[in-house]
């Protein structure tokens, strides 16, 4: 079977032209979806009859939430593809992933915490699933660290790579054990809506917006991979060329 | 079946079952002439053993720490043993497990520093069964004396004697899993200088789930419940740690070689 | 023992920026000795390094009788003994005790054949003592003590003779001759040429 093809597409010069022309193909409809999702869940759709107009912010909750959740095992399969395989790219797909994840985790817990307010009475509650984004977010506080602590980034890209899959494996874990400690103390649990039918008005902005956020999320990605790349291979030659073009 | 043990894609066991076929098979491998994967453990675990015996005053460190600690929560919260007994599992375990983190950090940090640990990586011996013999050297220089120590924090913060044994097992358990998880982060943060806190930032997320199993099995022990199902979710932990962590330790010291 | 060779081809290696390794190659056969030359910092001990698998190549490979040696990494280094810049002992243990793990963890060894060492590398009378009163050189001569128990074919040696006196470098000599005459190989940094006459012996030279 034929690798070149492979190779080519994970050589630096190819990766940096290439996320460049593919940009704008995620950012626009990006833009669009999040507008469209907006528009959707702010105007449009009815207010919850338990929640009153409190919910919509889970029109930002649950995309983030997701996405940080997405962008992690995005940063761990890349990861691995770079420690397996060696690639270079690889390993700067995963560097680039980790602070676009760690601030939709972030993200996610702000606007958890705000919906928290109208609806417990309090900015906190150690619910599950907010105490498992918390984690997440240590998570991917240890996985910058561990890379900043390393000087030499070939190292520091493969140790992370360790890191970043021994937290995939863990995070179901934790996510369990959470749950099961949360589950023990019958915390009041009222943050998502209930299973049985979102009306439509409601569910297609979440959808939206939750497409939204993922294109947003490739296009940030492939913008920060072009800056990783560039910084990576300052001392190639192609570097020179291009700059002077 | 040769010795890849670095690549992380090499098989993760299915269960402790396999895992236990994958040493025997890799020790098999290893027969003669040299020495097997087994003997070759068992040397690194006496060596560290005997190294730890040479510096005796060390040894008692994690322990006086673990009573520091026991005595800083009546001092902060009241010296009531019906209020500390409630309090019980959570400073047991916390203590248990910083305790556990304090030593972490030497765990591979003087075989780096002076090319043990680059011997080991070239000795044609499974660092991965290299690695699991220096945790479990770990484990019972600071994770067991902890365990042994527990019950004795545990009457002075007013917990019934029958409820001691329960404790004990489940710390024993329970540090086992701890040792295994901190043997990745002392890997990877090989070379950072002053590591301490990074080390604790990635090793706590990863201890949680040992830290909730834990502190809930050793508050059943002290209402005189039954602790067997988070004792077994802990046992649960502790062979997931003994199948898994040393091979990314393993991967983690190879990093730190090249 | 089958045609044992080790070759190099085209070895690259970039530490960060730097450019350390630019297409090393030669060829090591039985009886043969290689010295590395070059200045601190030239790459020596990442040539030596690289040659025990310890550092991956960006291009260029390692091979051991005719199959590169990342196939199968435990069996080449089964084969190979590296003793690095600086003696790996313990300080709180003594030279025997060292030696009985170090080699140990190989392969069994016995009592007698760690005195037979100690007594060789002249260690009879402070054999017993902790590695921690020891002098650079008394420890250099540890780690001499070791490649004796060690008759591998293939010895990597980084700077040997460092830290020993004009007997100590002539048991270095003593053992590199022994090792050749085996038919094992050698292969050492050194930062000037042997002065003892080594037969068999190929310069490659880092520039810095």
């Amino acid at each position: 079977m034929n690798w070149s093809w492979f190779h080519r597409l994970a050589s630096p010069p190819h990766v940096y032209a290439l996320a460049a022309r593919l940009t704008p193909w995620f950012a626009w409809p990006a833009a669009l979806c999040i507008l469209a999702g907006l528009w959707g869940g702010l105007v449009l759709a009815p207010p919850d009859y338990q929640q009153g107009d409190g919910f919509r912010i889970l029109y930002v909750h649950a995309p983030s939430a997701w996405m940080s959740l997405m962008v992690y095992v995005t940063m761990a399969v890349s990861a691995a593809v770079g420690l397996i395989w060696r690639i270079k790219v690889a390993h700067a797909v995963a560097a680039s992933c980790a602070p676009i994840g760690a601030s939709f985790t972030f993200a996610a817990l702000v606007t958890g915490a705000l919906w928290g307010q109208p609806m417990w009475g309090t900015y906190w509650e150690w619910d599950p699933r907010l105490t498992s984004e918390l984690v997440l977010l240590f998570l991917y506080l240890g996985y910058m660290g561990l890379r900043a602590g390393i000087e030499d980034t070939q190292r520091a890209d493969r140790a992370s790579a360790v890191l970043a899959v021994v937290g995939v494996v863990n995070v179901p874990i934790i996510h369990y054990s959470v749950t099961w400690w949360n589950s023990l103390h019958q915390a009041p649990s009222v943050m998502r809506l209930a299973k049985p039918a979102m009306p439509l008005p409601m569910l297609v902005p979440l959808l939206l917006m939750l497409l939204g956020f993922t294109l947003f999320f490739v296009a940030l990605l492939l913008v920060r991979l072009r800056g990783e790349v560039l910084a990576r291979e300052r001392a190639a030659s192609w570097i020179r060329e291009v700059v002077s073009a | 079946m040769n010795g890849r043990e670095g690549r992380v894609a090499e098989a993760f066991p299915a269960a402790p079952g396999a895992a236990l076929a994958v040493v025997t098979a890799a020790a098999a491998d290893r027969s003669a002439p040299g020495a097997t994967a087994l003997e070759a453990a068992r040397l690194a675990l006496l060596r560290d053993l005997q190294l730890a015996f040479r510096k005796r005053g060390q040894l008692v460190q994690p322990l006086a720490f673990f009573a520091m600690v026991t005595l800083l929560f009546p001092l902060a919260i009241s010296p009531e043993l019906s209020r500390l007994r409630e309090l019980a599992p959570a400073v047991l375990w916390i203590g248990a497990l910083l305790g556990s983190l304090l030593a972490l950090e030497f765990l591979f940090r003087d075989d780096a520093y002076d090319g043990t640990l680059e011997q080991y990586a070239l000795s044609g011996q499974s660092l991965t069964a290299l690695m699991f013999a220096k945790t479990f050297a770990h484990w019972l220089l600071t994770g067991l004396p902890l365990a042994l120590m527990a019950p004795l924090a545990a009457l002075s913060l007013g917990v019934a004697t029958t409820a001691l044994p329960g404790i004990l097992l489940c710390v024993a358990v329970g540090t086992v899993a701890l040792s295994l998880i901190g043997s990745i982060g002392a890997a990877l943060t090989l070379g950072i200088k002053r590591s301490g806190a990074l080390l604790s930032l990635l090793t706590l997320p990863l201890s949680l789930p040992v830290l909730i199993f834990g502190a809930r099995a050793t508050q059943l022990a002290v209402h005189g419940a039954s602790l067997l199902a988070p004792l077994e979710l802990l046992g649960a932990l502790a062979v997931l740690g003994i199948t898994l962590a040393p091979l990314a330790a393993a991967a983690a010291v190879r990093i730190s070689l090249e | 023992m089958p045609d044992q060779m080790l070759e190099v081809e085209n070895l690259h290696l970039w530490r960060g920026e730097r450019h350390v390794l630019r297409g090393a190659r030669f060829k090591l056969a039985r009886g043969g000795c290689l010295e590395v030359c070059g200045a601190n910092g030239s790459g020596k001990t990442t040539l030596l390094r690289t040659l025990c698998g310890l550092i991956y190549p960006e291009e260029g490979r390692v091979l051991w009788n005719g199959e590169n040696v990342r196939r199968d990494l435990p069996a080449f280094h089964a084969a190979l003994a590296y003793v690095g810049h600086e003696p790996p002992l313990k300080s709180d243990l003594t030279p025997r005790e060292n030696l009985h793990y170090w080699i140990g963890v190989r392969r069994p060894v016995g009592a007698a054949e760690l005195s037979a060492a100690l007594t060789r590398v002249g260690a009879q009378s402070w054999g017993e003592r902790l590695v921690r009163t020891l002098s650079a050189g008394q420890r250099r001569r540890v780690a001499l003590a070791a490649l004796a128990l060690l008759p591998v074919p293939l010895w990597l040696l980084d700077e040997p003779t460092t830290n020993l006196d004009s007997e100590g470098r002539e048991l270095v000599g003593d053992l590199i001759r022994g090792q050749l005459e085996r038919g094992g190989m050698v292969v050492e940094a050194v930062h000037q040429g042997l002065p003892e006459s080594v037969r068999n012996v190929t310069r490659l030279d880092l520039a810095a």
